[in-house]
């Protein structure tokens, strides 16, 4: 195959094959009901897809609906929908979105969301925890809280063969026997350990592509956008994790970006400065977000939203096929608390991105909607500043409600910031 | 230590100790904390909802309940972003502004800020500053051995902290002053419950506050001298609405909304500090003390919108409290910002209206300092059942 024709097939097949199978996944979730199929709810960070698919439940992921709602423009119809039913303006934008989406029916811009059989989250975001007890009241169907222990203090994390660790483990393999028992009354299906063994294969594939697909954006320029591109890969990550397409569709990603990187084949026009973007993004004006970074050369090279989104795969961790059970409780674990790890104690893993990525300025966009991800932002931001030579930029407003999103001060904040890194440029080319 | 922190013996004295505990309460320089580090103390500062104390206690420490104070976060501002409950920021003003001076630091994962603050004070204090992860699955059938894990992890931390060991007796001697703490509180709520015309809610509140900020068997000593004075109290009954107080579990209101509250209302229950409350019995002496403090935080608990129980509905629990209290009506609060009080908000007000049972949805900020509005939506409020 010679580099033109690859190119035109290589070339953004990623965003496109994405999107393509987003599509189907709304309409087989619309459909689903008719068929007679169960569906989980679940949550982006450790959504136990590996189990849930055991029992071929479709995994609904309420967070994606919901910032669907915000990506077409209609989230503030949900929201007022919310608050009329007595939530407040200050609680998750998501939590609103989907009890609004509940009351309406499932009617969702993509499709109609089924309801509930079941609803699994951890405890990475306690929201998760407050949104299932509204699905619990509503449906009362089984909620099940998976309960992940995270990192207790920075840079103290233990590993396999711990006491502390060990005990930690311990309570994962419960639950997730526990789950097992749960799935099974709830699916009226056995558990099958050969085809959990399948799906964590498949999971591991997946596992490996993620983390290859992140590392090729060191490469300048990077052949990924990891707020706008990298979006659309999360979205296959949580919603096909265990599956065969889901591990088709990563390994095709990263033939696409290591081409791309062999190529020199970036996503602006000139990769002015390489940005690590910290939170969720703003997807009330998801795209007009980016353009205001990427007319000034700005190109986000890195996310914490790709690594705590992903539940943790960011690390990579592959499962150990030969004895499932424990195996997963470890990378559940491990995953789990990675993902918690980027939220909570962020800063060291921004400060070692800083060479290898060449990293020029760190954007921290904390949201109201989200106190999991915002509220020691400022702190961590501290940290970064302290340690390394980076610019950076605090700019606030939401993952969902336009209410609080200003673009005119936005793209003032934005415009200052890469004055501020142009200066940085030029003084450090002159000393 | 056998360190004594309050100036005198004021209980001779009901109102000398209400005025005492009051003034402790709204100093935001904690005196007895000074005094216990004077004397070569160490403290432990563990923010809401519950900690197990009585670890903290058996090594010597002073465990200081962190609950915010009424002051103004000037350095902890900036540390934060917008859109935060109150006492997340001024707990780390005590810290910052020197006011409170800990030796170990402790949050929990009760909410989505407060799981950030270990986090944040460890990047700013150098002494050990900890996340204990109590158990969010409180139904599975391994949640008490794995928290009995996660004391034993937390004992190791103090005892480098105390630069002692901590034995099985020196816990079960910790549990025995507790559980003696549970058993005088729970009396206090008793009076509060049966004969609420004898104690105001603010002066229940500040008699059992005061308990997160000196040593335990102190308030001990506080506890038992006044409890009779309280029963033996002239004060006749007064027609007013019974209600429960819902929303105090971790910010606190300030006492002048309670004052306010308790001019137009018996409060007959609450959930203000739940945490120095959180075990409903005594804790077995006998057998293995983690496991037993673990044991009871899951099966012998109270309810609070930040802890997550198949067994315990927050709305049926609320229900359940105002039946044993006898209660007319709800007051409905949450601390502004606070996500799960706000959350929980509607629960409780459905559940209400469903039962045709009255409630007063309010927010409160523990800086606020004004209360006319309250008082008179309160008083309408009042009223309407009062003349309906």
């Amino acid at each position: 195959m010679s580099d033109g024709a690859s190119a035109d097939t290589i070339v953004g097949r990623g965003a496109k094959e994405g999107a393509d199978l987003f599509r189907d996944w709304f309409q087989q979730l619309t459909l689903a009901p008719q068929r007679g199929e169960k569906s989980a709810y679940v949550f982006v960070m450790g959504s136990m897809a590996e189990i849930l698919r055991v029992f071929d439940l479709h995994t609904i992921f309420p967070e994606i609906n919901s910032l669907q709602t915000a990506v077409r423009r209609v989230a503030h119809e949900f929201l007022n929908a919310a608050e009329d039913y007595g939530y407040s303006p200050d609680i998750c934008g998501y939590v609103k979105a989907d009890v609004a989406m509940q009351l309406q029916g499932g009617r969702h811009p993509m499709g109609t969301i089924p309801k509930p059989d079941l609803a699994v989250y951890t405890n990475a975001c306690n929201t998760y925890i407050k949104w299932a007890e509204i699905w619990e009241r509503f449906y009362q169907v089984p909620i099940f809280t998976f309960d992940v222990p995270g990192t207790r203090a920075a840079g103290t994390q233990t590993w396999p063969g711990h006491p502390d660790f060990e005990n930690d483990k311990q309570y994962v393999a419960a639950q997730i026997k526990e789950l097992i028992e749960t799935c099974e009354q709830v699916s009226g299906k056995k558990f099958d350990i050969d085809r959990l063994r399948e799906i964590m294969g498949y999971a591991n594939d997946m596992s490996r592509a993620w983390k290859r697909v992140l590392e090729l954006n060191q490469s300048v320029p990077a052949p990924f956008n990891a707020l706008t591109d990298g979006t659309v890969y999360l979205g296959v990550a949580n919603g096909f994790r265990g599956t065969q397409a889901g591990a088709e569709y990563f390994q095709r990603l990263v033939e696409e970006m290591e081409y791309k990187a062999a190529h020199g084949l970036g996503t602006v026009k000139e990769e002015k400065y390489r940005l690590i973007f910290v939170g969720v993004p703003c997807y009330p004006i998801f795209r007009r977000f980016n353009e205001m970074f990427s007319e000034h050369g700005g190109a986000f090279i890195s996310s914490t939203y790709l690594w705590f989104a992903s539940g943790g795969t960011n690390l990579g961790f592959e499962y150990d096929l030969s004895r499932p059970l424990d195996s997963l409780a470890e990378g559940v674990l491990i995953s789990v608390r990675e993902a918690m790890d980027a939220m909570f104690f962020q800063e060291r893993r921004i400060i070692d991105m800083v060479a290898p990525y060449r990293v020029d300025g760190v954007v921290y966009h904390p949201i109201k909607s989200c106190r999991t991800t915002s509220t020691g932002m400022a702190d961590n931001r501290r940290a970064v500043l302290a340690a390394c030579d980076v610019g950076s930029l605090f700019i606030e407003s939401d993952m969902m409600d336009k209410r609080v999103v200003s673009e005119a001060q936005l793209k003032n904040r934005i415009d200052a910031f890469f004055e501020g890194l142009a200066t940085r440029k030029a003084m450090k080319a002159i000393s | 230590m056998g360190v004594k922190v309050l100036d005198s013996k004021p209980y001779q004295s009901l109102d000398d100790a209400l005025y005492l505990c009051r003034e402790l309460l709204e100093d935001g320089d904690f005196p007895t904390v000074k005094r216990w580090r004077e004397a070569g103390g160490k403290v432990l500062g563990h923010f809401q909802v519950y900690f197990p104390e009585e670890i903290a206690h058996a090594a010597g420490l002073l465990p200081l309940k962190m609950r915010g104070a009424q002051i103004e976060a000037r350095q902890a501002e900036a540390r934060f972003g917008s859109y935060l409950c109150s006492i997340l920021k001024t707990s780390l003003e005590l810290a910052l502004s020197d006011r409170v001076r800990l030796d170990m630091f402790v949050s929990h994962p009760i909410c989505d800020a407060a799981r950030n603050l270990a986090a944040v004070w460890g990047r700013n204090f150098k002494y050990p500053c900890q996340i204990l992860y109590l158990p969010q699955n409180a139904n599975s059938r391994h949640s008490a051995q794995y928290l009995r894990g996660e004391y034993d992890r937390i004992k190791r931390e103090i005892e480098a902290v105390a630069g002692r060991a901590v034995t099985d007796d020196d816990l079960r001697n910790s549990i025995a002053v507790f559980n003696e703490n549970r058993r005088l509180l729970h009396r206090l709520y008793a009076i509060k419950r049966e004969t609420p015309w004898l104690l105001s809610a603010d002066e229940a509140y500040v008699l059992m506050a005061v308990g997160g900020m000196i040593p335990r068997e102190e308030h001990n000593e506080l506890l038992r001298a006044v409890l009779p004075q309280i029963e033996a109290r002239p004060a006749r009954p007064q027609d007013r609405i019974r209600v429960v107080f819902e929303g105090g579990f971790c910010e606190q209101p300030p006492l002048d909304l309670l004052r306010t509250i308790a001019q137009f209302c018996y409060v007959v229950d609450d959930d203000l500090l739940i945490g120095l409350r959180w075990i409903l019995e005594d804790v077995p002496l006998d057998g293995d003390p983690l496991y037993n403090l673990a044991e009871a935080y899951l099966e012998k608990s109270s309810y609070s919108p930040v802890q997550h129980d198949l067994r315990k509905p927050k709305e049926k629990m609320l229900l359940k409290r105002m039946e044993a209290a006898r209660a007319n009506a709800a007051i409905i609060t949450a601390a502004k910002m606070c996500e799960p009080g706000l959350d929980e908000q509607v629960a409780y007000a459905k559940s209400l209206d469903e039962r045709g049972l009255p409630y007063f949805i309010s927010e409160f900020e523990e800086n606020m300092t004004s209360f006319d509005h309250l008082q008179i939506q309160l008083e309408t409020f009042v009223e309407s059942l009062m003349f309906a």
